[in-house]
This record gives C-alpha cells, structure tokens and sequence, in this order.
C-alpha cells in the first residue's frame, strides 16, 4: 500500500491479572478507509481498541500514532486530542444535557478550562451542529433531553459527536448494535462516507454487515491477528472457518 | 416565599421576575424584622453562600463532599483571627497568654491586616482543597471513596486544630472580640450593614455561579457528572474540570465561614465538623440539587425551620428536623425545587389544557436554574 500509515501497532500485548487478552497483535492502518475487526468472543478485538485509545496500557510491544508518537505513553484525554475518536458499544452520550450541549462539546475546540469559561457558540458553531443534526437524522430535536433519545438514536447521537471531534483515526465497537435493517444500512453507508478521510476501525459480529460494507477484514482470535485481506479471502480460508466452527461446535455441546 | 417558589419554574422572564423579587426581599428585609431576626437571617445568608457553591460540586458536577465544613472553618477562622487581633490591641490574644506563649506564631501575623486576612480567608480553604483535588481527581479516585477522603479531612482538621490551642484557641475555639474597623459588631447599625454585606456578597456569588453554569464550562461540569469517561474520550481532561470546581466550591464556603463569624462572633471546631458538613449537604438535598436557587432556599428554609422548631418547641424540635429530612428525601428526591418545577408545569398544562408537552426538555431548560 503506498497510503501513508497513521497506526502501527507491533507485537501489543494487554494482560489482565496475567490473563493475556491481547498477545503480540499487529495491525498497521493507512490513512484512510474502513477496516473491519472480527474474530470469535474473547478474541481480544475490543481490548485492542481499549489499547488504541489508551484505556488499557499494554504491558509489552508499541503502538505508534503517525509514524511518530507512541499511544501507550499518553493518557486517554491526550490521544483523543491527538485525533482518535473512540466509539464504545453501549452508548454512552451525556443525558441530562440537550442534543444540541451534546454536540458542542465534541466539537472540535480547545478544552482548557480558561478556554470553556469563555467558548460562545459562534455562527459558524451553529451550522456545523445543524448541518450534523441533518446528518444523523435529528434535525428538529437539538432541544430534546439526550436521555430523553430512542437507543437507535442515542447511538447516531454519539456518531455524530465522533464525527464533530474531527478524528483522524476513528474507533467504533458494534456501531450497529440495536439498530434496525434500516438504520444499520445507514450506518454503513455513512461509515464509507466518513471512511473516504480517515482510517475507521469497526468490530463487528454482525457478517452480514461486515460482507456488505468492509474492503479489507482483520481477523483475531485468541489474541493474535489470525489473517487480513478481503471478505473473501477470508472467508475461503481454512483456519478463519476452523475458529469460526470450532467455536461452533463448542457451543453445541 | 410560597408564591415565589412556585413561579420558579416560569419561563425565562418568570424566572428573572424571581430573582428581582428575590433581591428586593433581600434588601427591604431589615425594614421588617427584628435586630435579633435580621442577625439570624444574615447568618442563613452565609449559609446559602456555602451551599451555592456546594451545589456546584455535587449538584452539578456529581462530587459529594462532606468536608465543607473545613473549608468553611478555614475562612471563619481566618476573619476570627483578624478581629481577635483587632481586639487584643498589639498585645497577645488571651488563649495565648493562658497556654504560655510569649510570642505572637508567625502564621498569625498576616491576619492582623483586615484585606490581607479576607484574601487568606478565600484562598487557604482553595489552596486546601487544591491539594487534596490535585492527589483524588489526578488518580480517579471519585465517588464514595473521594467522599470518605473528604470525611478523613474534616477529621484531621479538627483534631488539629482542637489540639493546637496555644495557637487555635482550642475546643473554645476564637471568640472575645466585638469590633471591626472600630464598629461595635453588636451594635444595630452595624448589623444592619453586615446584613447588607452578605446579602450584596450572596447575589454576586451567585450570579458568579450562574454565570459558570451557563457556560460552556458548566456543561463540561454535568457531562462529567454524566459520564466522566466520555468527557475524557471527547479530549477533555476531567481531572483539572473537578479540580478547578472543588477549589471554587471551596472558596465559596470560606467567604461564608468569614461573614457567619461577623454575625456570630465565634468560630469552633465544632462549627467545621463532621455534623455541620453533613448539614451543609442537607440544606443542598433538600432545597434541590442541580439548582442555584434551590440550594439558596434549602440553606434559608431549612435553617429558618430549625430556629423555629427549637424555639417553639425546644425539646422535641429535632424530631421535627428528622422528620423533615425523611420526607424530603422519600418525597421529593429533586428537593424543594423539583417540587416547585413539576408542579408549575402540571398547573399550565391545566390551565392551557395541553395533554402532554415533552417533560424531558422541560427539565434540561430548568436544570440550569
């Protein structure tokens, strides 16, 4: 790939109480486009996001943002600033504020506390909330209560803000989980969208989704990355449909 | 007062009708009451000071701290140690004498100037809290933990101070003096003026307050009361919100703890500890957490019913305080101005005979009163 790197993640490992839940991982991710994460439970796949993101600190390997800065020496409210936006997969968005407070403090902005005591929503800040409240389907609702939102709403809520933050690199757990056939297509139309700009990373159980929208899959299972490549690579390989049957057939005992 | 809470809830010219009358209430008082009342109502307007600014942090931010007290204590010490030197005249304040010491402490010295002491009197209380923010926020510690912490520094507090009395006047705490500037602080006029004092000091901490509210950075304050780990997603840094918050709130209560020692004329450990702390939280439950004005009326009405009920009936009036406090908390979680708001809407859609306007949005409008 000649597309430039933004994350290079090499040899990552995350231990819990020395339950390895992430073991030597690694997952290099260029600039731009829309890489789908999948593997069995308790593949790691979350973890490794939580290890991008700086929720978990891996205890060994590096991962290296732009070439240059290593993440797992930066606290989470640091990488968020340095551009990576993290979706988790219930969602989580501020109930007690209105939609419209919700979105303004994702906007992209300095977050000092001099800098907040001051912030006035300018015009400019006004359209760019209106023209993401279109965007996620609730124009007309900026005044509402967030905790007040439907879960599918909640969940485009939180998209939106994601999107209003600006990342260059964008995490998200089961985007889809909860949603309608209808909202889920959405979604992946949206998540291509978004994609064209920035590297997103997407875990997901859903297939069916994975097939319609992923160009290229990263498979995990037991901690380590399994293979890459298209759906359809992976999908003839024999070790992915082994994991896959395996875990199947453990489940039918 | 009743007609006043009701209209709480109105809409945003109602609510600025609200305050006016408010502040006027605020200013005729002294016309109406007694000396002995207005002292008492000037000592309860102290009170609200502290709890506005408790309200910040717990009512807004989500952070329950029962160690106000000590940050109330600090600034009432602060002005009790100015106005002792003012009255021992450059000789060494009595307790002093009485334990032995020969020489004025050092730390004592800075008091002996009035703008100098009210400086100290607001920021030894947020260098304090500074300090134990700076160790709790930075490692996460929150919840009941940080609650508990708050706890252990009232603790410490007093029994340093109660066991210091060659410098802190002990258990007895600094009394003994009667006069700022020259005034006598027992005489009616000044009284008076000390009432107006607190009642200016009250309005402009609370507009202060307001206005932090309806910033950008009072959302930060809820959304971290939301969801702390959200706001750190987003690339804020929760700790320094919390920080700065704690330390506000804090200098909040120091500037009450001064202007409750010009009304009372003492300052105690017994004044700073763990039952005045809790109440402090109380006066915040009941009156409404998450607004201003409700953590305002809780410090006044609740203090107002504690006089009454112990001069009506002096020995069962704290059964009537817990009897207060279980129906407050069982009926009315939001407090007294949650009351106020739920009420004023179901009377206009009543009057409007409306069927259901959106309730969710009702209360994040008024949720910044």
């Amino acid at each position: 790939m000649s597309d430039p790197v933004i994350l290079r993640c090499e040899d990552v490992t995350v231990s819990f109480d020395g339950f390895k839940a992430v073991q030597g991982m690694n997952l290099v991710l260029g600039k731009s486009g829309l890489r789908f994460l999948i593997g069995p439970n308790g593949a790691g796949k979350t973890t490794m996001l939580d290890a991008i993101c700086g929720k978990v600190k891996p205890s060994g390997g590096s991962i290296l943002y732009r070439e240059e800065i290593d993440l797992a020496k930066r606290k989470e409210h640091q990488i968020a600033e340095l551009g990576v936006g993290r979706k988790f997969q219930a969602p989580s968005i501020f109930p007690s504020l209105s939609v419209e407070e919700n979105l303004e403090l994702a906007m992209r902005q300095d977050r000092g506390i001099t800098a907040t005591l001051r912030a006035k929503l300018r015009a400019a800040d006004r359209k760019l909330i209106g023209a993401r409240l279109e965007s996620i389907g609730l124009g007309g609702k900026q005044k509402l209560r967030a905790g007040s939102l439907s879960h599918g709403e909640k969940q485009w809520l939180e998209i939106g803000m994601m999107l209003l933050q600006e990342p260059s690199l964008l995490l998200l757990d089961e985007p889809a989980a909860g949603m309608t056939d209808r909202e889920t297509e959405k979604t992946g139309v949206l998540l291509q969208e978004i994609a064209r700009d920035r590297a997103v990373v997407v875990v997901e159980h859903d297939m069916e989704f994975v097939r319609n929208f992923a160009s290229i899959v990263t498979v995990m299972h037991e901690g380590r990355l399994l293979m890459e490549g298209t759906m359809d690579q992976v999908q003839a390989d024999e070790r992915v449909a082994e994991v896959y049957l395996g875990k199947r057939r453990e489940a039918a005992c | 007062m009743k007609a006043m809470m009701q209209k709480m809830s109105a809409s945003r010219y109602g609510l600025a009708g609200i305050y006016l009358l408010a502040a006027a209430l605020l200013m005729l008082a002294p016309m109406f009451t007694s000396d002995f009342r207005l002292n008492l109502l000037a000592k309860f307007l102290a009170f609200a000071i502290a709890a506005v600014g408790l309200d910040l942090l717990w009512g807004y931010t989500g952070i329950l701290s029962l160690g106000h007290g000590v940050f109330f204590g600090l600034g009432g010490y602060a002005m009790a140690m100015h106005l002792k030197l003012q009255a021992s005249g450059g000789r060494l304040p009595d307790f002093m004498d009485w334990s032995g010491l020969t020489k004025l402490p050092w730390f004592w010295a800075p008091f002996g100037n009035f703008w100098l002491a009210v400086i100290l009197g607001i920021a030894i209380p947020a260098v304090v809290a500074l300090f134990l923010g700076y160790f709790t926020f930075r490692n996460r510690i929150r919840g009941v933990y940080f609650t508990i912490l708050t706890q252990a520094l009232v603790i410490i507090s007093v029994t340093l101070i109660t066991g210091q009395q060659a410098y802190t006047g002990g258990t007895n705490g600094i009394t003994g003096y009667g006069e700022l500037f020259g005034y006598s602080l027992a005489s009616p006029e000044t009284k008076t003026a000390l009432y107006y004092v607190t009642a200016a000091v009250l309005v402009l901490v609370f507009l202060l307050a307001r206005i932090i509210v309806k910033s950008r950075f009072g959302k930060v304050l809820r959304a971290i009361r939301d969801g702390e780990n959200r706001v750190r997603f987003l690339g804020y840094n929760p700790a320094k919100y919390q920080m700065a918050v704690f330390v506000l709130s804090a200098a909040f209560s120091g500037i009450a703890g001064m202007l409750f020692v010009l009304h009372v004329g003492i300052i105690s450990p017994s004044m700073m500890g763990i039952v005045p702390s809790i109440e402090m939280v109380l006066w915040v439950a009941i009156g409404g957490r998450g607004t201003l004005i409700g953590a305002a009326l809780g410090a006044l009405l609740l203090n107002g019913a504690k006089s009454t009920f112990s001069e009506t009936y002096p020995d069962i009036w704290l059964f009537f305080m817990g009897a207060l406090f279980i129906v407050t908390t069982v009926f009315l979680p939001r407090g007294i101005a949650g009351l106020a708001v739920d009420g004023w809407r179901k009377l206009r859609l009543l009057l409007r005979g409306k069927r259901k306007e959106e309730p969710d949005h009702e209360r994040s409008r008024y949720s910044a009163v």
